[in-house]
């Protein structure tokens, strides 16, 4: 296949992989790199590369508008990555050692865990009151609601989250993935913060994890420009169409059937993993 | 005071939500710019990207051949420094929650921000064999 050509197939792919990825809700990383390894048989190395790029630049886009609107708890999220930014840099340092099989298999793990995580049911939540730990750092907030009305919340198990954020940092310096399911069951399942700031602050923080671990890539040459130029700027665009169209349909469907192909997805990663194909 | 300082905090994240968006829009015209300089050079040659090589290579220089191939004019480097920017974005954020906190008086997070820093400093130390 030429370049150009080869181009024009990840332009194409990676548009449809950010639209998946914000209509889904799972992020335009995640997708892309079956995409790269199973349809355009690249290296997973260079796939990782990749997808870590066009997660910076998802997270960026939309991490600027919630920001404005205030929703992000900025201190949470610069306290939590002194875990993802641990996470991830032990996450990349294993993936230059970790063998291609592995690190397929893990994939398509993750990419099952997400699908699932993400048709789960979010029920909107709110405690008052703040754990001592976090009353000390300061973690609780308030967010605007529908009205305009600021709610004030409180924030739970602060050495939960911390370690569960460590985990989430590893995967995504380990499979170049944002790992916004990790980072929401931190925040939300134990934490006990708000569905729409835990959302909007994991958002907020992928960028800086993902900095951290984007050290490692570059220099051990995990990042290609002829694959990344196409991908982040398919990405993106995908993920602004994603965005528009999601305001006029009702996702729930879509989440559906999304979640079912990104199901076939995984197990293909998998089989590819374990057949030492990839 | 109290008043006062919600109003800084306001202030410093329309500054970063500004920078994060802007930051992308940036690193992105370099990536679409070099994109196209790429593919009028190397558009007809065949990809191989079937094999992983293994690079062990400094940052510092990896940024510094990046740049002399930008102005050289070559496409892949342009492309590379566009997503040298991409990752220097939320670089740029983080110094600017630093600055934030320390105009604040928040010594806490200013030391919490200083650790994270000093994280992925570390980090460009792990990247290379030693």
């Amino acid at each position: 296949m030429t370049i150009a050509v080869f181009t024009l197939i990840i332009l194409l792919g990676a548009f449809l992989a950010g639209l998946i990825g914000s209509l889904s809700g799972l992020g335009g990383g995640i997708i892309i790199i079956p995409l790269l390894t199973i349809f355009l048989n690249v290296d997973i190395h260079y796939a990782i590369g990749t997808a870590l790029v066009s997660v910076i630049a998802t997270s960026s886009g939309s991490a600027a508008a919630y920001v404005r609107e205030g929703i992000t708890n900025m201190r949470l999220g610069i306290f939590l990555e002194v875990a993802t930014t641990i996470g991830a840099v032990c996450g990349a340092l294993l993936s230059t050692i970790a063998p291609t099989s592995f690190i397929a298999v893990l994939f398509g793990l993750t990419l099952i865990f997400s699908a699932i995580n993400s048709l789960r049911k979010k029920s909107e939540h709110v405690v008052k009151e703040s754990s001592p730990l976090a009353e000390k750092f300061r973690l609780s907030g308030t967010y605007p609601s529908h009205d305009g009305q600021l709610i004030h919340y409180g924030t739970k198990n602060v050495v939960g989250g911390f370690s569960m954020m460590g985990i989430a940092g590893m995967m995504s310096g380990l499979l170049g993935i944002g790992s916004g399911a990790f980072k929401v069951i931190a925040m939300d399942n134990i934490m006990r913060i708000p569905f729409k700031v835990s959302t909007t602050t994991s958002n907020f923080m992928m960028g800086v994890t993902a900095t951290a671990s984007s050290v490692i890539y570059i220099q051990k040459g995990y990042i290609e420009p002829g694959i990344c130029m196409p991908v982040v700027i398919g990405v993106l665009l995908g993920a602004m169409t994603g965005a528009k169209v999601l305001v006029k349909t009702n996702p729930k469907k879509l989440r559906l059937f999304f979640s079912v192909l990104i199901f076939i997805l995984a197990i293909n990663m998998i089989y590819n993993g374990l057949s030492g194909k990839i | 005071m109290m008043e006062r300082q919600v109003y800084n905090d306001k202030n410093f994240q329309l500054i970063i939500g500004n920078l994060l968006r802007y930051g992308v829009w940036i690193s992105l015209a370099f990536a679409a710019l070099g994109g196209v300089i790429y593919l009028i050079h190397h558009g007809g040659e065949l990809e191989n990207y079937s094999n992983f090589v293994e690079k062990d290579s400094n940052l510092f220089v990896v940024i510094d051949s990046v740049i002399e191939g930008a102005i050289q004019g070559r496409g892949e480097s342009v492309i590379f420094f566009g997503v040298i920017l991409l990752f220097l974005t939320p670089v740029l954020r983080i110094l600017l929650s630093l600055m934030s906190f320390i105009l604040e008086k928040d010594y806490l997070y200013t030391v919490i921000t200083l650790v994270v820093i000093l994280i992925i400093i570390i980090s460009i130390g792990f990247g290379f064999s030693h």
